[in-house]
């Protein structure tokens, strides 16, 4: 008895006792109906108007911060193409001065070795004289028939005699001629070879000269595609620029994981240094922290080396420098990152003697025997140590190239996922909103439903009323019967 | 201007709650070894040997490490074999590592026994001296049966203060009267327990094998 709840009235039947209270309640809830409908309905414009609110302002600063992107986007790739064209118009001049320079002096050989082969072409063309003009003579006295007479035979033989002479000494020269000819035109082929090399070397240059400017048409019309804003060049700019953070974020990633091996190197030799039971927070020892700091020092070294040899771009007032101020710092930048080195190798070796201590105290202390030195072969991983020691800090200072491509994408990364994480939000929020006010609806019709019995009867006196206030109007207008 | 302020101040703030807030001592730990010589107890003296080549190996540089034998009265510094608080510098702490092995080797080949055993005294004369470190974690290992007995004239039935510190009873071998009625080893066990407890003793335990007290000073 004394358990029931208060609102029970027969206890042990609550079902009626709601049952009741729900019967009592109802004429109240019918009276009540307009102002809850109210009441819902402002509750859900309430709560669904500012959500939509938000959602259209979210809308308008993702299109806002899309259109800032783009700017920036473009701009970058206007930037980094002209930085490009500007190279491949360096490249050029170098060719230009490389190979064009000696130009002179090869069109001044190439003049000579055409000159030289005309003239040796020109005394190939000198043939032999002709023969003399009493060949006619002899032709006519040749055909003088022979007619016993010997004056006449002696004569003719004599002339045949020398006929045959003269012939065989033409004959002789004429051979002369030619073997004197076919050795010019042997001497010719030298400097055929001479020509054809000359010609073939300044092809190459010029193939090469029309290399760099198809590369440059290429990049000039990537220029104009972005000078233009095109979407085709936007589009390729993002799509860049996620490459490059995905590569950049790689071998960050790769660096770091050189870092730790670093960090591995030199935190046990830093506790000889600073102490190995000082802790800087609740967790951190101190020579941990030292360790870290020289490691962050070598990787800013790195990136002043990088950004002083003009490989990086992310201080501009570095890339500012004078000349002479530059090479300076450049210099002081390699130096300390030199001494780095030399510190770090120093404490992988001290590292190695640490442990090497610790473990012979370990086995004195286990009282087992020291393992026996094993000559050169255990030296090697000193070495190891030692020399990547050394080299892990100048591989630390490339860091600054990916870094840089990293800091450049993902400013595009970043924007663009902002822009998508903010539609993202004013959709919700829009879903949200409609839901809110579509729940109030549904309350507002759950509310109709629990009071439908009112309704019901609400609605059977207003047809019953309609049905009889025709007929009164008729009569009233003067339809008697 | 105010910005920049703010700038300057957020590291150095950073920098003070790095230094000043947290203490170096904080994460050191300070260990004080009483090793019973007492009756037959000394026999077991070889053991204590090993749990203190074990305390150097798993100390760190900047830990401190105090043997002290229990006599039949303990309270005095020259029952303290050997202590040391190791260097911060890994081939210092080494150095002092082998010193003090030696000096307990020295003392476990030579100890006699003592015809009492005060361990109240042991563990007065211990808790000053884990106080005086200044280390985070203090640990008293008592290195015996945990059989107190005391000459006529020894005054030790008053309350101890053994604030923070954990107290470990460390191969606690049963007696034979224990075999006879083993109701004796666990009653003296309790009295113990509650007297470290009462003494304000941040934890008691008992530890019978070696092996378990790694796990009870990396926690």
């Amino acid at each position: 008895m004394a358990d029931s709840p208060f609102w029970v009235i027969w206890p042990g039947n609550a079902a009626l006792s709601a049952l009741v209270w729900f019967v009592i309640a109802m004429p109240f809830l019918y009276a009540a109906r307009a102002p809850v409908h109210g009441v819902l309905l402002a509750v859900g414009q309430l709560a669904g108007g500012p959500l939509r609110l938000a959602a259209r302002w979210l809308l308008a600063s993702a299109h806002e911060m899309r259109e800032r992107n783009r700017a920036v986007l473009l701009a970058q790739g206007r930037e980094e193409t002209g930085e490009r064209i500007a190279r491949e118009f360096e490249r050029v001049a170098a060719l230009v001065k490389r190979d064009l320079e000696g130009y002179p002096a090869l069109q001044r050989k190439l003049l000579d070795e055409v000159t030289r082969v005309e003239e040796d072409y020109r005394q190939c063309g000198e043939v032999p004289p002709p023969p003399p003009e009493w060949v006619d003579a002899v032709t006519a006295i040749a055909k003088i028939k022979p007619n016993g007479n010997e004056l006449i035979v002696r004569v003719l033989e004599e002339i045949n005699r020398s006929v045959k002479a003269i012939h065989d000494k033409t004959l002789a020269e004429y051979r002369r001629a030619y073997e004197s000819r076919h050795k010019i035109l042997d001497g010719f082929m030298p400097f055929w070879r001479s020509l054809d090399k000359t010609l073939a070397r300044a092809d190459a240059k010029m193939t090469s000269l029309a290399e760099r400017a198809t590369a440059i048409d290429a990049q000039m019309e990537k220029y104009e595609q972005i000078t233009r804003k095109t979407e085709r060049a936007e589009h390729a700019l993002a799509v860049s620029a996620l490459t490059q953070f995905f590569v950049a974020s790689l071998v960050l990633a790769v660096a770091a994981g050189g870092a730790l091996v670093n960090f591995k190197l030199i935190a046990l030799p830093m506790s000889e240094m600073v102490g190995a039971g000082d802790y800087l927070t609740a967790s951190l020892r101190t020579s941990e922290v030292a360790a870290l700091v020289i490691i962050f020092v070598e990787a800013t070294m790195g990136l002043f080396l990088m950004e002083t040899l003009r490989i990086t771009h992310l201080f501009p007032r570095i890339h500012n420098l004078g000349e002479f101020m530059r090479r300076r710092m450049m210099w002081i930048a390699f130096v300390l990152l030199l001494a780095l080195a030399g510190i770090e190798a120093a404490l992988a070796l001290m590292r190695d003697m640490l442990i090497a201590d610790k473990q012979a105290l370990l086995q004195s202390l286990a009282a087992t025997q020291a393992a026996a030195p094993e000559g050169w072969l255990s030296r090697i991983p000193t070495a190891g140590q030692m020399l990547l020691g050394f080299i892990l800090p100048f591989a630390l200072a490339f860091v600054a190239i990916p870094l840089e491509s990293f800091i450049h994408s993902a400013r595009t990364v970043g924007g663009g996922a902002a822009v998508v994480l903010t539609r993202t939000l004013a959709v919700a929020l829009r879903v949200i909103g409609n839901l809110i006010r579509q729940l109030a609806r549904v309350l507002i019709t759950l509310y109709d439903i629990t009071i439908v019995l009112p309704l019901l009867v609400e609605r059977w006196v207003k047809q019953s009323r309609a049905a009889r206030k025709p007929r009164a109007t008729g009569y009233e207008a003067g339809e008697r019967p | 201007m105010r910005r920049r302020a703010f700038v300057l101040c957020v590291p150095l703030l950073g920098l003070a709650w790095a230094t000043g807030c947290t203490e170096p001592r904080d994460h050191a730990q300070a260990v004080y070894l009483l090793v019973d010589t007492s009756g037959t107890y000394a026999e077991e003296i070889g053991k204590a040997q090993l749990i203190v080549n074990y305390l150097l190996g798993s100390l760190q540089p900047g830990d401190s490490l105090a043997v002290a034998r229990v006599r039949s009265r303990s309270f005095s510094e020259k029952d303290i074999i050997a202590k040391a608080t190791f260097d911060n510098r890994p081939s210092q702490a080494n150095a002092q590592k082998r010193v003090m092995k030696d000096r307990v080797e020295a003392f476990t080949s030579s100890a006699r026994g003592s015809v009492n055993t005060d361990i109240t005294g042991g563990l007065i004369q211990g808790a000053q001296f884990l106080n005086e470190t200044g280390a985070g974690k203090k640990t008293i290992l008592i290195f015996s049966d945990m059989q107190e007995e005391l000459d006529r004239a020894t005054v030790r039935d008053f309350p101890i203060d053994l604030k923070d510190i954990r107290v470990v009873a460390v191969n606690v071998v049963k007696l034979k009267t224990d075999n006879i009625d083993p109701r004796r080893y666990m009653g003296r066990l309790e009295v113990w327990q509650k007297r470290v407890q009462a003494a304000g003793a941040r934890e008691w335990r008992v530890i019978n094998d070696i092996e378990h007290l790694d796990a009870l000073l990396k926690s």
